[in-house]
């Protein structure tokens, strides 16, 4: 039994996590409420030591120091780039210790299940299914994102069936799980968990995979909750249901931030409903130009508008970028950031990108504010941005991203693409825009074509 | 009420709770938020806390002290990746503030 003051503390951990999360959702709180959430963490996690007789306490202790070493490393070293595929790493991990946790607690029950009722038999499975199901999903997606492996959809014949066979076979071996406790069942429905976390990214393409990124997220958090069920803790059912339920509904926001359901995400590969384009370079012909021809046009131009994209954060131009728009400012143009809902890799990821180049915030304006003001803007730089700008999204039904909505650069009088090569983006579609009379491409390293550009301005 | 019933109210109530807080979030905040969720539901090193301390099997504690490896690993570094993105945010906010001025 746990006693009642280590409930309270309890209580009000579980309060801490409620105004940690309602903290993260305001800009001005954000920080305050990610601290608040860290120091109710620790309190938590420390409770225990004060009421119950645990044993291998230096064992314990050891393995948080080295944990949580490996996570500061980890947090501190990633380049800010990266740091979609760190979460979903973090979150898989999460997902992992969670689907352990409740193998040691069937082992544990085995001798007297009995007593245990088939409730928390049922909420053990689930916890051991679905936490495996996110940690080896969010392998995958790191892999994905790290470009370990490729970023497009992988199918194969018969994906479908084995798909569902293995949540057949999840099912039925949950059900043993509660009809005959114990890790015989425990330890092979783990493994199909790690099979189908595995089955269930494989098919999503590389643009979609934040957004499961943070549907496992959900997952993750909705195994805590039964975890914390399974083990009668009041903390774990909060934090892990609040995780579950923010996290469903940050998945809803972000799908509709991409004009995609979360159900053709994860199934529209399985569907064939996503056709897409070859992946390879095109051999049509396109007007490339120098870095003069690009000065001249950005210098005497009146109104720029700067569509910033993942590969201008790749190749770390923010700060040579930010350089030129300055020099444009002071030449007397209006220059402006359209900042894309999923510009980078995930929503707001170029504002963190941005920030980190010491970017004023007052010239990033969203998608939303800005589209009016394409068919008035002179030219408009595009740099290593190219799915959020493909018309594509709005005149081709069959494209995976149609109906995802974009920047309106088609609008514009001139449109000028810094790319490394002619190779599709993210989502491996063509983009007709490139071909278009209107258009200039300046290919080459996103800094180094932005260093010659910004050099010829300061020439004019 | 039952045992179990006490549970499923905090559940629905916490669901409820989870949605409400969040549903006004801009998503300029969505990438911080993702990862601060994330984070909170490290909270599970507590779990593994627990069965690990309580446990006399050695294979089940060699389980264990991964799953609290694993768990600090995601509660740690989480809160610590979500405020170094955060601190980007806080520091452009003086020219927020000349904005207003200006």
């Amino acid at each position: 039994m746990i006693p009642t003051w280590a409930q309270l503390v309890y209580l009000g951990c579980a309060v801490a996590f409620i105004l940690a999360l309602k903290g993260l959702a305001g800009p001005r709180t954000a920080r305050a409420g990610n601290l608040i959430g860290a120091g109710a963490a620790v309190v938590a996690v420390a409770t225990p030591f004060f009421y119950l007789d645990l044993d291998h306490v230096p064992l314990i202790l050891a393995a948080v120091a080295i944990g949580s070493v490996i996570g500061v490393v980890g947090a501190r070293r990633v380049q800010m780039t990266q740091m979609p595929q760190m979460v979903a790493l973090f979150n898989g991990v999460g997902g992992g210790a969670a689907a352990l946790v409740a193998l040691v607690e069937l082992y544990e029950m085995g001798p007297h299940a009995e007593e245990v009722g088939w409730f928390t038999l049922a909420a053990t499975a689930f916890t051991i299914l679905v936490g495996s199901v996110s940690f080896s999903g969010s392998a995958v997606t790191f892999a994905k994102l790290q470009e370990l492996m490729t970023s497009r959809p992988v199918v194969f014949p018969g994906l479908p069936v084995v798909f569902g066979l293995a949540g057949i076979a999840g099912i039925a071996l949950g059900v043993l799980v509660v009809t005959d406790p114990g890790v015989s069942f425990g330890i092979p429905l783990a493994l199909l968990g790690l099979l189908v976390g595995v089955l269930l990214v494989l098919p999503v393409g590389g643009a979609d995979v934040p957004i499961v990124i943070s549907l496992l997220n959900a997952f993750t958090g909705l195994t805590v909750a039964a975890g914390g069920y399974v083990l009668g803790n009041v903390v774990l059912l909060v934090a892990g249901t609040l995780v579950g339920a923010s996290g469903t509904f940050l998945t809803l926001l972000m799908a509709r931030a991409m004009g995609r359901s979360v159900s053709n995400i994860l199934f529209g590969a399985l569907r064939g409903g996503s056709t897409l384009g070859a992946g390879e370079a095109s051999d049509r012909p396109v007007r490339s130009a120098g870095p003069e021809d690009v000065a001249i046009l950005l210098g005497y131009a009146e109104r720029v508008i700067i569509v910033p994209g993942y590969g201008l954060a790749v190749a770390q131009a923010q700060h040579t970028l930010r350089e030129l728009v300055d020099v444009l400012l002071t030449r007397g143009a209006r220059v402006d950031y359209a900042i894309h809902p999923v510009a980078g890799r995930m929503p707001g990821h170029m504002n963190v990108l941005l920030a980190e180049a010491q970017v004023p915030y007052d010239q990033l304006v969203e998608m939303d504010d800005i589209n009016g003001e394409f068919k008035h803007t002179d030219v408009v730089l595009v740099v290593g941005a190219n799915d959020v700008v493909n018309p594509a999204a709005k005149t081709t039904p069959g494209a995976p991203i149609y109906g995802m909505p974009i920047l309106d650069v088609d609008e514009a009088r001139q449109v000028v693409f810094l790319k490394r090569s002619m190779r599709p983006g993210f989502a491996g579609i063509e983009n007709e825009l490139l071909f278009d009379p209107r258009t200039t491409l300046l290919f080459g390293d996103a800094k180094d074509s932005l260093a010659k550009v910004l050099s010829a301005v300061k020439g004019l | 009420m039952s045992e179990p019933v006490v549970w499923l109210t905090i559940f629905v109530l916490s669901v409820f709770v989870g949605v409400e807080v969040i549903a006004k979030v801009s998503s300029t905040l969505h990438t911080p938020l993702m990862s601060g969720a994330n984070a909170i539901h490290g909270v599970i090193l507590l779990g593994a806390v627990i069965v690990t301390g309580a446990t006399d099997n050695t294979v089940a504690l060699v389980v264990g002290l991964v799953a609290i490896v694993l768990a600090a690993v995601n509660m740690v570094g989480g809160f610590v990746v979500t405020d170094r993105m955060l601190q980007m945010f806080v520091r452009r906010r003086p020219s927020d503030r000349q904005d207003g001025r200006g």
